[in-house]
């Protein structure tokens, strides 16, 4: 498969690179890891006339702490992400999402920006930020933004980034202890039949905050709020699990696909969501 | 469009090249610099028979363009043997138990291996399969690479044991 001709740039800078968007307008495309985008152009169900490689921009890069929020730079790798202390620490989720995504060949080149950015629903770190209600800083010709995680989603691959923006750097708020990311996928490097996330706290007994969120079964990553509401003010007992369980069910609208029918992936959300929640469970206590 | 001039290093030696921006990687090492070691086989990044080595990372190289390499040091399976054509621990552990039959998959599954080893020296079974889990081999079962690859990696702690 030979992808169709482009021309090739490596901005050294941010600005550089938001120039050179500007300028080539919707022809150009940003790559970052390369795993999405390069598999569309073999496919040639992408044929971008001027590429713009992210690799050069030492900003993008890297993991930091600012004030009580960790700071992911846009061209961190997976593989970064799973070797970060400060993610270990501050973040497990994501590790655990991490570690479940593709090889670890695709991990080595992957980025969380790409995951993210590219609006397929069917990556993993989306659901991770939307129950994290993370933030992402994105940057255009107009300046510099920040965009919720959970505003970020339009559709498949239709996203809030507007033309010439590039996703930046990915903003982590503070995460309660309970965590896990639980993925039923049919084998290495296959996408979710569906996934769920989920982060919750547990105060005297009871769960004081949850937020879930569900992968590969919808046109975008779903947020579970009423999942989520069903666990809050319980002590996240068999009944309360049930409740959430069927609540992230009846929002899950998967396609059909050689992963199942319907309503077997449908299930599977509902089986995710019930193992995710009894980790985090364990987790937070 | 026009070509690129590109440089890299390439087990060890320089290489400068014209190339389309769009080659694959993968394409350049077989075509344009005949290291056919490196194989093609889903061209979808799934099976890693193309894997290689870029800047001290394991990658697919049928999902890299040669102008992303532009600059970068590359190790493939024709690099890893030692200076003096002594095979590599991974290739004499390869062959002492049995680790390939059709020999398709065994110049990514030895580079993916070799980063794998100097990552973890010391891998578990369960840290062997899941570090070589995206190298697909339809022959083995994998029961023998995992043992050859355990074995290398005794015999390399020995030699690093010894060297001290």
């Amino acid at each position: 498969m030979i992808p169709g001709a482009f021309e090739y740039h490596r901005p050294t800078s941010l600005d550089e690179a938001i120039g050179i968007m500007a300028d080539k307008g919707d022809t150009a495309r940003v790559l970052a890891g390369g795993h999405s985008l390069i598999p569309m152009m073999k496919l040639r169900l992408a044929m971008p006339e001027h590429i713009v490689d992210l690799q050069a921009i030492d900003q993008l890069n890297g993991i930091s702490e600012d004030g009580g929020s960790v700071v992911m730079g846009a061209t961190t790798t997976q593989a970064e992400i799973i070797a970060s202390d400060l993610i270990a620490r501050a973040c497990p989720l994501i590790i655990e999402a991490a570690t479940q995504i593709a090889d670890p060949q695709v991990r080595a080149c992957g980025t969380i920006g790409g995951n993210l950015a590219n609006g397929d629903p069917a990556n993993d770190m989306p659901a991770v930020m939307l129950a994290l209600n993370a933030e992402y800083r994105v940057r255009g010709p107009e300046g510099e933004r920040r965009i919720a995680a959970r505003d970020f989603y339009e559709g498949t691959f239709v996203t809030a980034l507007g033309e010439g923006e590039i996703l930046v750097a990915i903003h982590l708020p503070p995460s309660p202890a309970g965590y896990a990311y639980t993925k039923q996928k049919r084998k290495v490097g296959d996408y979710a039949t569906a996934a769920a996330a989920v982060v919750l706290a547990m105060q005297g007994g009871k769960c004081s905050k949850a937020a879930i969120a569900l992968t590969n079964v919808g046109d975008t990553p779903l947020l579970a709020s009423a999942a989520a509401a069903a666990l809050v003010g319980t002590a996240v007992d068999a009944a309360a699990i049930d409740a959430a369980a069927e609540a992230a069910m009846s929002i899950a609208r998967p396609v059909a696909d050689g992963r199942g029918p319907s309503d077997f992936r449908t299930h599977i959300a509902g089986v995710m969501t019930r193992r995710a929640i009894e980790t985090a469970r364990g987790r937070a206590a | 469009m026009a070509k690129m001039h590109v440089k890299m290093t390439v087990n060890g030696k320089p290489v400068e090249a014209l190339a389309e921006p769009r080659t694959l990687l993968i394409h350049f090492l077989r075509e344009d610099l005949g290291l056919t070691g490196p194989h093609i086989g889903c061209d979808t990044s799934h099976c890693g028979a193309c894997t290689v080595d870029l800047n001290g990372r394991s990658i697919k190289s049928c999902t890299v363009f040669v102008a992303q390499a532009n600059g970068a040091e590359l190790t493939t399976i024709e690099g890893i043997a030692g200076a003096d054509g002594a095979p590599h621990p991974l290739q004499k552990a390869f062959r002492e138990h049995h680790g390939l039959q059709c020999g398709f998959c065994t110049p990514g599954m030895i580079t993916r291996a070799m980063r794998l080893l100097e990552e973890n020296p010391n891998p578990t079974d369960a840290e062997i399969r899941n570090g070589i889990s995206g190298n697909l081999c339809r022959c083995t079962g994998y029961q023998n690479i995992v043992k050859a690859i355990s074995a290398a990696a005794a015999e390399m702690a020995g030699a690093r044991e010894a060297a001290e």
